[in-house]
């Protein structure tokens, strides 16, 4: 009996189900909080057709970059997708489908997906490309837009600690979209650097309870850093 | 003399006030967050998910988990706090922060601004820009005045793709601080040096030039 505990053994396991042509949630922000492993995973899985929300579109050789070696994603749903060659070039020629959404608005879509709600008003590009063929409300004299919720068949985050129930705790920066992310997502698919047993964490520091996460993995991670800056003593 | 950009940053620094919650687009505005004023307490908002960001990190403090949303290593300040992006840009969206900072390649005197995409160039996306011009009450666009070739940036109507409809009140440029009043640019100060002819000769926009126009004090 498994009950509540979430956790599989493999990341073949873990994205186990996913196809052709499905849709993903991806959290992370730049290579920051990626699911770096989960990634690595649907690249050997060679999944094609991707549909995939996430706020940048990694690098060239990291992240979500990798993915575009083999063509495997055909739309990508994201705010800011610089630094990346290859992603340039797959846009330009037309291969790559390119949604550009704004941030706070990509993340309100996810958050909306996972919490039944969808779709709502923001003034968030109004009057411009992003509004447009989007209905408009008035409220309070102020022009709003119409913005969708987001749904995924699978979605993949990164957080800092778990228990085997899949409550979840984020460090830092690292947390950014993972949350909504992973609420948006049919299939919620965690990996963290550490899985502690059931008791072990304290409930009011949870950052996420685990009704949201359907399978967990512990890995290890390269955390990339994209731009190192820092300060002499 | 046009501004340097440590002049536009210490220019912007004298917007802040004590308590502000502040957010600095990435480029010159960053820079204003060396000129706070010792005596005021200002807390830096990073839309990644941090409130409270502080300087670069000493080589041993950096930290992977720990960026801003230039995906630049930083530090804390004491009394920081951590939180996920759609909180964040609640407290965007929501008009709780007192101050947003951004650049822009052109405004235009009905408070319009283009900062994202010029059509036919690579198209990187708009980030938080977008839902940052829509949430704050109070921005300033610091960019400069004119192109290299001498075309005016401060202009009737934005010819760009725009990022914000109606939502700049206040620009500092190399050359000037103006104001946007119903449909007008209103300048406010100049830079050293710079005359009012000059700046007058490199707005496009409609311009209302008042009786005295001070030069920028640092």
């Amino acid at each position: 009996m498994a009950g509540f505990d979430k956790v599989v053994t493999s990341y073949a396991e873990a994205l186990e189900g996913l196809e052709d042509n499905m849709t993903i949630i991806a959290g992370g922000f730049g290579l920051c909080g990626i699911p770096e492993n989960l990634i690595k995973e649907i690249k050997r899985r060679g999944t094609k057709g991707l549909t995939i929300a996430s706020n940048n579109a990694g690098v060239d050789g990291k992240g979500l970059g990798i993915l575009l070696e083999d063509r495997q994603i055909k739309k990508m749903i994201a705010s800011y997708v610089g630094e990346n060659a290859l992603f340039e070039a797959q846009m330009m020629s037309g291969e790559l489908e390119v949604e550009l959404t704004p941030q706070g608005t990509l993340a309100e879509k996810m958050r909306a997906g996972g919490a039944g709600i969808p779709a709502f008003f923001t003034a968030t590009g109004y009057g411009t490309p992003v509004g447009e063929g989007k209905e408009v409300r008035v409220f309070n004299g102020r022009e709003y837009i119409l913005e969708e919720a987001l749904f995924g068949d699978f979605s993949i985050a990164k957080a800092w600690k778990a228990d085997r129930y899949g409550n979840l705790m984020f460090r830092k920066t690292a947390r950014n979209f993972n949350p909504m992310a992973i609420t948006a997502g049919k299939i919620a698919v965690v990996e963290v650097e550490e899985i502690v047993e059931v008791g072990q964490l304290d409930p009011d520091e949870i950052h996420l309870p685990g009704i949201y996460v359907n399978r967990l993995i512990q890995g290890t991670f390269e955390k990339t850093i994209e731009q190192l800056t820092v300060r002499s003593a | 003399m046009a501004l340097s950009r440590e002049q536009l940053a210490q220019r912007v620094a004298q917007e802040f006030h004590d308590g502000f919650y502040v957010n600095l687009g990435i480029g010159i505005p960053t820079l204003a967050a060396n000129y706070i004023p010792e005596d005021m307490q200002v807390m830096l908002q990073s839309e990644n998910g941090l409130l409270g960001m502080g300087p670069f990190p000493l080589e041993e403090e950096v930290d992977a988990d720990l960026i801003n949303a230039g995906k630049q290593t930083v530090t804390m300040v004491t009394g920081a706090s951590l939180f996920s992006s759609a909180e964040s840009f609640a407290m965007i969206r929501g008009g709780h922060v007192d101050l947003t900072v951004l650049g822009a390649f052109e405004v235009d005197c009905q408070g319009n601004i283009a900062s994202y995409m010029i059509p036919g160039k690579l198209i990187k996306g708009m980030g938080g820009a977008m839902d940052l011009v829509a949430g704050a009450d109070n921005i300033i666009v610091t960019m400069t005045h004119a192109s290299k070739s001498g075309a005016s940036k401060l202009l009737a109507e934005c010819t760009l793709p725009l990022t914000g409809k109606g939502c700049i009140k206040r620009v500092l440029t190399d050359l000037a601080l103006m104001d946007i009043v119903e449909g007008k640019f209103v300048l406010r100060e100049r830079a050293r040096g710079v005359s009012v002819e000059e700046i007058a000769k490199l707005t496009a926009g409609e311009l209302v030039i008042p009786d005295n126009v001070p030069e920028m004090r640092f």
